[in-house]
């Protein structure tokens, strides 16, 4: 089944003047249909104002459509009943760690989400230990977040989510803000959730070097989806991503220059590893 | 307008349990023009350093000299600097506050007490060095996108005409494009308008393509030097820091590796693509 289904998504922002009549309508997100399949890792890229953000918060119901309609794992987000359940399907994590924390002490905010879906005492610290495991911030239970680095940081963001035991997280630029031990952790760590736990995971980025091992990339432009596929069927499209304000990634901006200057290495390289593996074949 | 960092040390907290040392015993020597990278993880000490050398904080020993001056001596005038050195925050753009783009463009000018034609002068000077159309001079600053709003608040540093402009991360959030756009802008102000760059940056790719020098900072000391290639030849060294090489020096070491003889030295995609035509031609 569809963890994620979008049909003829519409939603507008209205602009309002000073007495709060309406000046005018935005629409962020155009007539968006998409379907998620559940244990995918998937990656939206596109330019900032593009519609990525406002479209990651109908994934749980943060926003809820002007027209059209949204289901998460079967539940139409516009069900008001259904909210809650909707909300621990799908779990949201955001680019500053620091807006996010709010316990004093490291446990205590893993703790926040699945303590308020009343799970009884005894099986919440199941869940918090079972989550600090996973993102490998155990030794820390007892720290305060503020003493932790960027990316120990979105580790925690990422366990606190991960206890309400959602089958999909949603991350709208989660390393942003990080130096680049920070963003490799999480990286790593959202790898791990998706192929050891099967949770799905949609991760919204402006590094492209970070979606080269999504199951399948969408490119928003203007509140459209503008182009949907693998990795390789979207990297081989530099004019078309240019267009939309983004880039390709370094390695296979490098093979591509190759294979202009006669090189015989197969078209959209993506690692270092394939890079590697074509070229050994040359020397 | 050389800036001197000359024993420089800041510490946090009063209390003795507390105090951590910020920025320990860094010494360095900044020449006109320049483009610097500063590099080092999140906590390094490498913000605090920026505020020393820009004269936000003060240092517990050591100083910082702009121009053979002694910025923290009792009888300089600190207020004086402000027009010598800009500094561009984190994201810039939460500051802005004015109705109109122009308006906020002209605070730091007007700060300065110059007379209202050289404010109005140095506001669209600026305005059309990071590529502002006079068409939204006049717009609501909150009504751009997220790198107009960014470009906005980089001419109000701008405008007050610094000889030495230090930039913390200035491109997290943007889009490919935007980074492009915010990181030629700084290189034309480099090479153009001759101003010193200090560019504080999580990318490595972006100092190895734009900086010239590159400071590596590590638990509130220097660490590394150099120029970027040299300083992306310590690998092993670098990691340990919590930073990276860039993606086609990483792409050259697995090739290495990998037994394709290639000189490991390359840090950007033309220099990797050079290397590698020369092996395999």
């Amino acid at each position: 089944m569809d963890i994620i289904k979008a049909e003829n998504l519409i939603y507008e922002y209205k602009r309002r003047d000073e007495e709060g009549n309406i000046e005018g309508i935005d629409r962020a997100i155009d007539n968006v249909s998409l379907e998620v399949k559940e244990g995918d890792f998937i990656s939206i890229l596109g330019a900032n104002g593009s519609g990525k953000s406002t479209f990651a918060k109908h994934l749980n119901a943060i926003l809820v459509p002007t027209e059209g309609t949204v289901w998460v794992d079967g539940m139409d987000s516009k069900d008001e009943e259904k909210l809650l359940s909707i909300r621990q399907t799908a779990g949201m994590v955001f680019q500053n760690p620091d807006n996010q924390i709010i316990g004093q002490v490291v446990e205590e905010d893993v703790a926040f989400g699945p303590e308020n879906m009343g799970i009884p005492t005894e099986q919440l610290r199941e869940r918090v230990d079972e989550a600090l495991k996973t993102l490998g911030m155990m030794e820390y239970s007892k720290k305060s977040p503020n003493r932790l680095s960027g990316g120990q940081k979105q580790r925690v963001s990422i366990a606190g989510v991960l206890a309400m035991h959602p089958k999909c997280i949603v991350l709208d630029e989660p390393t942003a803000m990080l130096d680049p031990a920070g963003r490799k952790e999480v990286i790593r760590a959202l790898r791990a959730l998706n192929e050891v736990e099967g949770i799905t995971i949609i991760l919204i980025t402006h590094y492209m070097e970070e979606t080269i091992y999504s199951d399948k990339i969408f490119v928003m432009n203007k509140g459209k989806i503008a182009m949907e596929g693998t990795p390789r069927e979207i990297f081989k499209h530099v004019e078309e991503l240019e267009e939309y304000k983004l880039e390709i990634p370094k390695i296979t901006l490098l093979a591509h220059e190759l294979k202009k200057k006669g090189i015989d290495i197969p078209e959209c390289v993506l690692s270092d590893k394939e890079l590697a593996e074509a070229l050994k074949k040359l020397v | 307008m050389p800036i001197t960092a000359d024993h420089l040390t800041y510490v946090y907290g009063g209390n003795k349990k507390l105090k951590t040392t910020a920025v320990d015993d860094i010494s360095v020597s900044i020449d006109d023009g320049q483009f610097i990278g500063l590099i080092g993880h999140t906590g390094s000490g490498k913000t605090t350093f920026l505020q020393l050398l820009a004269g936000l904080i003060k240092p517990e020993s050591g100083t910082v000299l702009i121009d053979g001056e002694d910025i923290f001596a009792k009888n300089f005038d600190l207020h004086s600097i402000r027009g010598k050195v800009g500094i561009v925050f984190q994201y810039p753009e939460h500051q802005l506050f004015e109705e109109t783009v122009f308006k906020d463009v002209c605070y730091g000018p007007k700060n300065l007490g110059l007379s209202r034609e050289e404010i109005e002068s140095r506001a669209n000077e600026a305005l059309r060095l990071v590529g502002i159309d006079e068409a939204i001079f006049s717009q609501s600053p909150f009504e751009l996108s997220g790198g107009q709003k960014r470009r906005v608040a980089i001419a109000g540093v701008i405008s007050m005409k610094p000889k030495i402009l230090i930039l913390d991360e200035p491109t997290a959030g943007l889009d490919p494009a935007g980074r492009k756009e915010i990181l030629g802008l700084v290189s034309d102000l480099c090479r153009e308008q001759k101003m010193t760059i200090i560019l504080v940056s999580h990318s490595m790719d972006d100092v190895a393509e734009y900086a010239d020098r590159i400071l590596v900072i590590n638990d509130g000391k220097l660490a590394i030097d150099a120029t970027p290639r040299e300083v992306f030849n310590h690998k092993e060294e670098l990691e340990s820091f919590g930073l990276s090489l860039p993606q086609v020096t990483k792409a050259m070491v697995r090739l290495k590796e990998s037994g394709i003889p290639v000189n490991t030295d390359a840090i950007t995609v033309d220099e990797a693509l050079n290397e590698i035509l020369r092996v395999i031609k």
